[in-house]
């Protein structure tokens, strides 16, 4: 029975593979528990959300009415005064040293004007070299102090105040605004990438950088055989990875899933195959570790963490980078489990992006085994 | 010295000979310049919008043109209520605006018309920002209502006049260059020196090494040498693209931006001496170097998500991460144009910061030679 003496001999090397991890304890550790402190890091920090925005104030009014509206700034959460001055150039060393991204100046006179029925007009300064945070903060400075003039019309006249458009917004699938139930599903994506993929490459091109690699050629096995026997132990160790990043996602973070785990894991493990078969190409076009390791980070996870939509929309992009991240399997493995987990969808919403992660899978492994065989025969 | 220059001719010849891992770290950084300048922002624009006119009047139609005119949002066209759900979970369409029938008449009438925005907050910034235009729209459009029927009354007392500061378009370009440079600083200084440690330990000529009549410090000083030079061209040269091709202003002086990258990649040669010396082969080495370095330079500098947002326990975190402190220096001496009077306690803790690792570095190399 031929097919049996391969499965043996497949089955040498993946013990040999799990025993050199195993004898390696460092290496065992941090593949499982790098993952889930990265989560962990990542959940608390990976959030866009703008709050306790550091706001410096210049009140050169000093009134009663300048310090309620100081105090509609302090309030609010996505504020906090930090410093108040007197003069409008000194809050310049607070925006340049960083201490203070905002500032609001009330100009002299403010409150007496005001009192008198003028309009009056304050200005809001933005830091705009964290150019998100400086849009974001705007609005909400923006939209703070209409609420205020609201309420000053109404407490002046009533049937004025009701008068005019009430804008009643409502979020779907994220109604507190949470950027964490926005990245952790993708967290799990990224992961998988730099455990499966960069390490599967790094323990092939081991063998060729320290020769070992001639001595497996001479050996009965294989070359099927040797794959599999190399990708089988870093799968396993990914799908270890998945069951606990995603339990520390539901448990800890509670992040909702409203969707089928069943499916999750399903294509979860469509998306490991991609990852393997990425590692694989990798180990087929590098000679030394630091190559792949260089070439995987550098050519796969750089790409794959900015313009797969992991951060940054693709919608914001240009369209012929949009194009291009049709090329990148992460894109649509986050539409699969962000539609998973927030938006409760099934296969009947996310089969487009199924198929072509099936396909890209399907692909690269197709090319790194075809390419392998060259370059170990 | 002379022995320290030995290795590093060495370690030079090795990286050269080594074509792919010398034009990785010299071109490949400002092909991302290239490819990230354009590609990643956060000005959202184009928000495709669906509307759902329960009242058709003159007024709703006013409504769903002010969105349409603002270039802010594309208008993808006319739905009724119960495609709305199907719309949004394909992600077809990231708002959409609800007008209510009866708007017409109570707008008229001087009474308050409720008007629904209904939007996708799956991404949760995207979503800030398209709640902030559409509450500014539909603020403006009330305030000229309001108007129309209280001249007096109606005015808002207090209006915002924003001003923005270094960077007035707001341009993404501007805001992630400084981020780039920290980030592959951190990886070819890091991760590459960690793992041309560990490999002379994996094949087994670290033993050699260690026979040769060299110290510690010239080994160290050979082998970092060349990734500090080539590093530091890659930076530079991230630096000069930019200014060139993004318009990136070099506000501030040039003696003192190298002197921060210096000491920053100081700071990340020593992180990975440290690595190296607590790993024996290069998978471990990389994960450590990708654990310590590439992690927290991403996460918790600032470069992509607000420190100030951050929980408590985590702000103190980046205390100990060196990219914080060189994306405030950097950011303040190329957008703001400040000098070392304001920038030096972020220039002292990365002075710090390279002196502790270098030296906790040093002391296990000893150990382990020894």
């Amino acid at each position: 029975m031929p097919g049996r003496a391969a499965m043996r001999r497949t089955l040498y090397l993946m013990w040999k593979e799990l025993l050199e991890l195993r004898r390696d304890p460092r290496l065992l550790n941090i593949v499982v528990l790098a993952p889930v402190l990265q989560l962990l890091l990542l959940g608390y920090a990976a959030t866009t959300d703008v709050r306790n925005v550091p706001v410096v104030v210049a009140d050169a009014d000093r009134s009663a009415a300048s310090r309620r509206l100081i105090e509609q700034f302090n309030e609010s959460p996505y504020f906090t005064v930090t410093h108040v001055v007197t003069t409008v150039d000194q809050i310049t060393p607070y925006l340049e040293r960083g201490t203070a991204w905002m500032a609001l100046d009330i100009p002299a006179g403010y409150g007496e004007k005001l009192g008198a029925g003028q309009p009056q007009t304050v200005q809001v300064v933005a830091d705009g070299s964290d150019s998100n945070s400086a849009t974001v903060g705007l609005g909400y400075a923006t939209s703070l102090v209409a609420a205020y003039a609201q309420r000053l019309i109404a407490a002046r006249s009533p049937a004025a105040a009701r008068a005019g458009l009430d804008p009643r917004i409502r979020i779907w699938f994220n109604p507190r605004l949470e950027s964490r139930d926005f990245m952790v599903p993708g967290v799990l994506a990224l992961l998988l990438v730099v455990v499966t993929a960069i390490m599967s490459s790094m323990a092939i091109v081991r063998e060729r950088e320290l020769g070992t690699l001639e001595q497996l050629n001479v050996t009965p096995l294989g070359r099927g055989e040797l794959i599999l026997g190399k990708l089988v132990p870093y799968a396993a160790i990914g799908l270890v990875d998945v069951v606990l990043v995603i339990a520390v996602a539901l448990l800890w973070f509670q992040v909702p899933l409203r969707g089928s785990l069943v499916l999750l894991m399903a294509l979860t493990l469509v998306y490991l195959l991609t990852a393997l078969g990425l590692g694989l190409f990798v180990s087929t076009i590098s000679d030394t570790q630091q190559q792949a390791m260089m070439t995987a980070m550098f050519f796969f996870l750089m790409p794959m963490i900015y313009l797969s939509g992991f951060v940054f929309p693709i919608e914001n992009m240009p369209r012929v980078i949009q194009a291009l991240t049709y090329l990148i399997p992460l894109r649509y493995y986050l539409v699969i489990v962000r539609g998973i987990f927030l938006k409760g969808v099934g296969l009947e919403t996310l089969w487009p992006q199924a198929a072509a992660l099936a396909v890209w899978g399907v692909g690269i492994l197709v090319l790194a085994v075809a390419r392998s065989s060259k370059r170990i025969a | 010295m002379k022995k320290a220059l030995a290795v590093g001719r060495k370690e030079f010849r090795q990286i050269v000979r080594d074509r792919r891992t010398l034009s990785v770290l010299l071109v490949v950084p400002i092909l991302f310049l290239l490819l990230f300048g354009y590609a990643l922002n956060w000005d959202v624009r184009h928000v495709r919008l669906a509307v759902d006119d329960q009242d058709h009047t003159t007024q709703s139609r006013d409504l769903v043109s002010a969105f349409v005119d603002s270039d802010y949002f594309d208008l993808v066209g006319a739905v009724r209520q119960d495609q709305i759900r199907g719309l949004m979970n394909r992600g077809d369409v990231r708002a959409v605006l609800v007008i209510p029938s009866g708007t017409g008449r109570r707008l008229l009438a001087g009474r308050t018309a409720p008007i629904q925005v209904l939007i996708n907050g799956d991404d949760a910034n995207t979503a800030t920002t398209v709640m902030g235009y559409a509450q500014a729209l539909l603020n403006g459009l009330s305030t000229e209502y309001r108007l129309a029927r209280y001249p007096v009354t109606g005015r808002p007392p207090v209006t915002v006049e924003p001003r923005i500061w270094y960077n007035p378009e707001l341009r993404s370009a501007l805001f992630l260059v400084p981020g780039l440079i920290a980030y592959i600083a951190m990886l070819t200084a890091v991760i590459s020196t960690a793992l041309s440690v560990v490999r002379e330990k994996e094949l087994g000529t670290m033993e050699q090494v260690r026979m040769a009549p060299l110290g510690t410090l010239s080994y160290v000083t050979g082998k970092s040498l060349p990734y500090f030079l080539v590093s530091m061209i890659s930076s530079l040269g991230i630096v000069v693209v930019a200014m060139w091709l993004f318009d990136l202003p070099m506000r501030g002086s040039w003696p003192l931006l190298v002197l921060a990258i210096a000491l920053f990649l100081a700071g990340g040669l020593g992180l990975g001496l440290l690595v190296s010396t607590v790993s024996d082969s290069q998978q471990v080495a990389f994960q450590i170097a990708a654990l310590v370095s590439f992690m927290p330079t991403l996460l918790l500098s600032g470069f992509i998500f607000p420190i100030a947002s951050m929980p408590v326990w985590l702000q103190v975190t980046t205390y100990v991460v060196p990219a914080r402190y060189f994306l405030v220096v950097l950011r303040g001496i190329v957008l703001k144009g400040v000098g070392l009077p304001i920038v030096w306690p972020d220039m002292l803790a990365l002075v710090a910061f390279a002196g502790v690792v270098l030296g906790l570095a040093a002391v296990r190399l000893r150990r382990e030679w020894a």
